[in-house]
């Protein structure tokens, strides 16, 4: 499969770089489905009983666990398989990952077609997770390599398909679901035949496209600056080097912390708005204020990784622990005010900060570890997003609880969980202050490489 | 010393590469748009 290897992706002298992005969002707007898949539990509760679950048919909690596996297996792979995507190129990582993740739906099909779980765990949970986990990572080194004079936009545009494939997979597996859906029977193998099929044509797309620039490329009129900046290096840490640092670990905590802070908040977003504002915000406002929130966070991830060119990423990190502070703290008084907009202002902006968490971090550790494995690396601390995906649901859930069992009202009830978030930020905020550059001493050896090139 | 060779023009594969994943999600968030309007509804 020698169109698969790393040297025949090396792009011919003035290929146009602003074609990569194009083929990480083909993959990032395909595996971003995973945020839709909650579109599928109810239809999937009433595949025997058809107009009400049957006492054969799945229950939602054995449901849930098909989108835990999934997200489990989205920080293994990553982890695992990060050095892999790292030297095979871009193109072989798109590829499995297409095929891992159209796979993945293909299977869980049949798995409702004989009506077993386990068959739709090991499709979509194990397999397609392995496909969210390789496809996440596959191009973020590329475009850093590519954009080496925006390395934050380059990956936040990536990214930012990720929280946009659900906005397209929700919609489109309702209509589908309904297409195949007949009096006797609910269309949910089918609508997973048909995403598979789109979604491997889709990813196929993104790996035949994307390029590697040739050794020594640089955009033009690109100048790498003479006195390398303090917290931007020019060296490379190897993968596995990186987890014995210090400043490896600070980020997973910065990056553990500010989407802990999100992730419990967007989780409990319809219901919290309701109870907060009883009367005021409907059930169907709910939707809307979730859907907004959605947007917000789609947005937050390219323009917080873009601000992050211009200010830095420990800056922009700065930013999002001081104004969530503020704005967690702001919460509760809107509550007390009764101001609906400035409830929905402050969450949005929050939620805005979540997003750009996610997508400028790689260009944060292109800075501190540099660019050779930053694509490994950051597979590596995707293990903090599974951290923060326990902590914050959790946190969020036990303390409502808490405060209702001990005969606080609903309205007041996120109170305190909103002072938890905040002070979450605080420990973020110094985590982040403590990151220095690497020590001399885990830099790799070979260093005469080209940093900006494709390496063999 | 490294050989000029003619720069291709790329136009034509940029609008087709951005189209290709631009018009699904234009799509999917004005979905979404309607969606969220629901809030400011009565």
């Amino acid at each position: 499969m020698s169109f698969l290897a790393r040297e025949r992706t090396i792009a011919p002298p003035g290929y146009n770089r602003w074609l990569i992005p194009p083929a990480a969002l083909c993959v990032h707007l395909c595996i971003g489905q995973a945020y839709a898949f909650s579109v599928f539990n109810l239809p999937m509760t009433k595949l025997i009983g058809i107009a009400k679950s049957a006492p054969t048919d799945w229950k939602l909690t054995e449901l849930g666990w098909i989108f835990s596996l999934a997200i489990f297996f989205l920080g293994v792979s990553a982890a695992v398989f990060g050095r892999w995507v790292e030297e095979g190129g871009p193109r072989r990582a798109m590829f499995a990952a297409a095929l891992c993740w159209s796979g993945g739906f293909f299977v869980a099909a049949l798995g409702v077609y004989v009506h077993n779980i386990w068959i739709i765990y090991l499709g979509y949970g194990v397999l397609g997770g392995i496909g969210l986990g390789v496809g996440y990572i596959s191009p973020v080194s590329t475009l850093i390599k590519w954009f080496p004079d925006r390395p934050g936009m380059a990956t936040g545009m990536a990214i930012m398909g990720f929280g946009g494939g659900a906005f397209i997979a929700s919609p489109l597996s309702v209509w589908l679901m309904h297409r195949f859906t007949t009096p006797t029977h609910i269309g949910v193998p089918e609508t997973f035949l048909c995403l598979g099929a789109i979604y491997l044509c889709f990813m196929m797309v993104g790996a035949a496209i994307v390029r590697i620039p040739a050794p020594g490329w640089k955009p033009e009129g690109y100048v790498a600056p003479a006195q390398p900046k303090r917290l931007i290096t020019t060296r490379d840490v190897y993968v596995y080097q990186a987890l014995r640092t210090p400043q490896f670990w600070l980020i997973w905590w910065v990056l553990c912390l500010n989407v802990t802070a999100g992730i419990g908040v967007l989780g409990q977003a319809s219901a919290m708005s309701q109870e907060m504002f009883p009367g005021r915000i409907t059930a169907v406002a709910a939707s809307g204020f979730v859907g907004l929130m959605s947007l917000f966070n789609m947005a937050g991830r390219f323009v917080w990784a873009s601000t992050s060119d211009f200010i830095g990423r420990r800056n922009t990190y700065f930013v999002f622990f001081v104004l969530g502070f503020i704005l967690y703290c702001t919460v509760p008084y809107t509550g007390k005010a009764g101001s609906v907009a400035g409830f929905v202002a402050c969450f949005l902006v929050i939620i805005s900060m979540y997003g750009g968490g996610f997508a400028t971090v790689p260009a944060y550790l292109k800075d501190i570890f540099g660019t050779r494995y930053v694509g490994a690396i950051h597979g590596l601390l995707l293990t903090a997003w599974s951290a923060a995906g326990i902590f914050g649901p959790v946190i969020v859930n036990y303390m409502r609880q808490y405060q209702i069992d001990h005969n606080v009202p609903k309205a007041q009830a996120y109170n305190l969980t909103m002072y938890v978030m905040a002070s979450l930020l605080v420990i973020g905020f110094f985590c982040n202050f403590f990151v220095k550059a690497v020590n001399e001493r885990h830099y790799m050896k070979d260093d005469a490489k080209d940093t900006y090139g494709a390496t063999a | 010393m490294q050989q000029q060779t003619p720069r291709k023009n790329y136009t034509l594969e940029l609008i087709l590469a951005w189209s290709f994943v631009g018009i699904p999600l234009a799509w999917g968030v004005i979905q979404t748009c309607i969606n969220a309007a629901k809030l400011f509804s009565k």
